[in-house]
């Protein structure tokens, strides 16, 4: 049975129809269209769908839209301002951290968050923190150099 | 995933009273919610634990602490609280899943599930834990009864847990390198009472005790006091990822690298 879930998604409020079983990525890609998230594996191991639910990376393709009932999320399409990409962003593009960029929007999510809990990571922490983003092209190697770059951008 | 219906419960005993029949609770969903994609179960209904705030935090008490079912393994992992009373707690919960995992699974969910490759069953049975629920209390020992099996009843909700402080402890985990869940988990707690050894992901029953390791652990607690027992690898897992005789290698291997380590 339909019923309404109404979220904040990158300081918008938003509502809308769900089944119960709808997933907040599918809630996030379908119903509102912010096709920046995006699903790769669908079984919570690739982080391609990584958003922050009220300040917290989570995978959004193994919850439930309506457990993000009154949340505040955060998607890729909700960090550059005015035109302006965010730090971290900007980092992935200087320092060539994606090549097809599929995995890019959770990576560079998962990133932030890292930088949330560690403003000054080292490589092996940064290493250990994408345990939950795969990558099939580039091999980490620059999503980290990214990612450092990121860091300290972000300071 | 096949549909159901969804209720966030208001509190304990909203949850326990609409938890029955093909009802399932949903704490953090990160075990649930891709079993439920892969249509391995078919609930009638999901009730939502994610609501309940007072099932959320870390109480320091009586030299221990007690985490309410909601904490989540980030949380855990973070705690000033637990990192001082029992700071293999603390190391155990960074290690499971990855960051995003850890921020939304609870160590309330974990224990109710009883996965055999689950690391929160070791802490708790070698610590001693007790599990707390809506209905009673439960010692760790006889909590969990199997393979995703507990002495959890209908209606029954998991509220807290509750470690009592080991005087030295560690957990040392030998991952499945594509999944990282624990091909084998041992967890060592010298107590009060004695030392405790649980072994995790190696046994066809799920988490158990190591007597014959806590004995000579008793008498001597160092690594070396294991090199003359011998662990059978009857009733082990046996799997693509592992053969019996090689998990019970490993028991021995972590279990000694967890003495040497516990602090």
């Amino acid at each position: 049975m339909p019923t309404t879930v109404s979220m904040t998604v990158n300081g918008k409020k938003v509502s809308g129809q769900v089944e119960p079983r709808t997933l907040l990525v599918q809630f996030i890609r379908e119903t509102l269209g912010l096709t920046g998230t995006h699903v790769g594996c669908d079984t919570s191991q690739c982080g391609a769908c990584v958003v922050h639910v009220d300040g917290k990376s989570v995978k959004s393709c193994t919850m439930l839209a309506a457990q993000a009932e009154g949340a505040n999320v955060l998607t890729i399409e909700g960090l550059a301002t005015d035109g302006k990409l965010h730090p971290m962003q900007e980092a992935f593009r200087e320092h060539h951290g994606l090549q097809c960029g599929f995995c890019t929007p959770g990576m560079v999510m998962s990133a932030i968050d890292l930088v949330k809990n560690n403003k000054n990571p080292s490589e092996h922490e940064i290493r250990e923190w994408l345990e939950g983003n795969i990558c099939r092209c580039t091999g980490y190697h620059n999503i980290v150099k990214a990612i450092a770059a990121g860091a300290k951008a972000m300071a | 995933m096949y549909s159901f219906e969804y209720q966030k419960a208001g509190s304990v005993a909203d949850a326990a009273k609409a938890a029955t029949g093909e009802a399932k609770l949903v704490a953090g969903g990160m075990t649930l919610i891709p079993t439920l994609k892969l249509r391995l179960a078919q609930p009638s209904k999901l009730v939502d634990l994610g609501g309940l705030k007072d099932l959320v935090g870390i109480k320091a008490e009586g030299g221990g602490v007690t985490i309410g079912a909601m904490t989540t393994h980030a949380a855990v992992a973070s705690s000033a609280e637990v990192k001082k009373a029992i700071p293999a707690l603390a190391a155990l919960a960074a290690g499971i899943g990855d960051p995003a995992v850890r921020n939304r699974g609870t160590i309330g969910g974990s224990v109710a599930n009883n996965d055999p490759a689950a690391d929160y069953p070791a802490a708790c049975v070698a610590l001693g834990a007790t599990i707390v629920t809506s209905k009673r209390k439960i010692t760790a020992d006889d909590f969990f009864k199997g393979l995703f099996e507990t002495a959890l009843e209908e209606g029954e909700v998991i509220t807290a847990i509750s470690f009592p402080a080991p005087e030295k402890a560690a957990y040392m985990k030998f991952r499945n390198p594509a999944s990282r869940y624990a091909l084998v988990g041992v967890f060592v707690a010298k107590t009060k009472g004695g030392v405790r050894v649980a072994v995790t992901g190696a046994g066809e029953g799920g988490v158990f005790r190591k007597k014959s390791f806590e004995e000579a652990l008793g008498k001597s607690f160092a690594g070396s006091a294991l090199d003359g027992v011998k662990v059978d690898a009857k009733g082990l897992n046996s799997d693509i990822h592992a053969s019996a005789d090689y998990r019970a290698h490993l028991i021995k291997v972590m279990a000694k690298r967890a003495v040497d380590a516990a602090k």
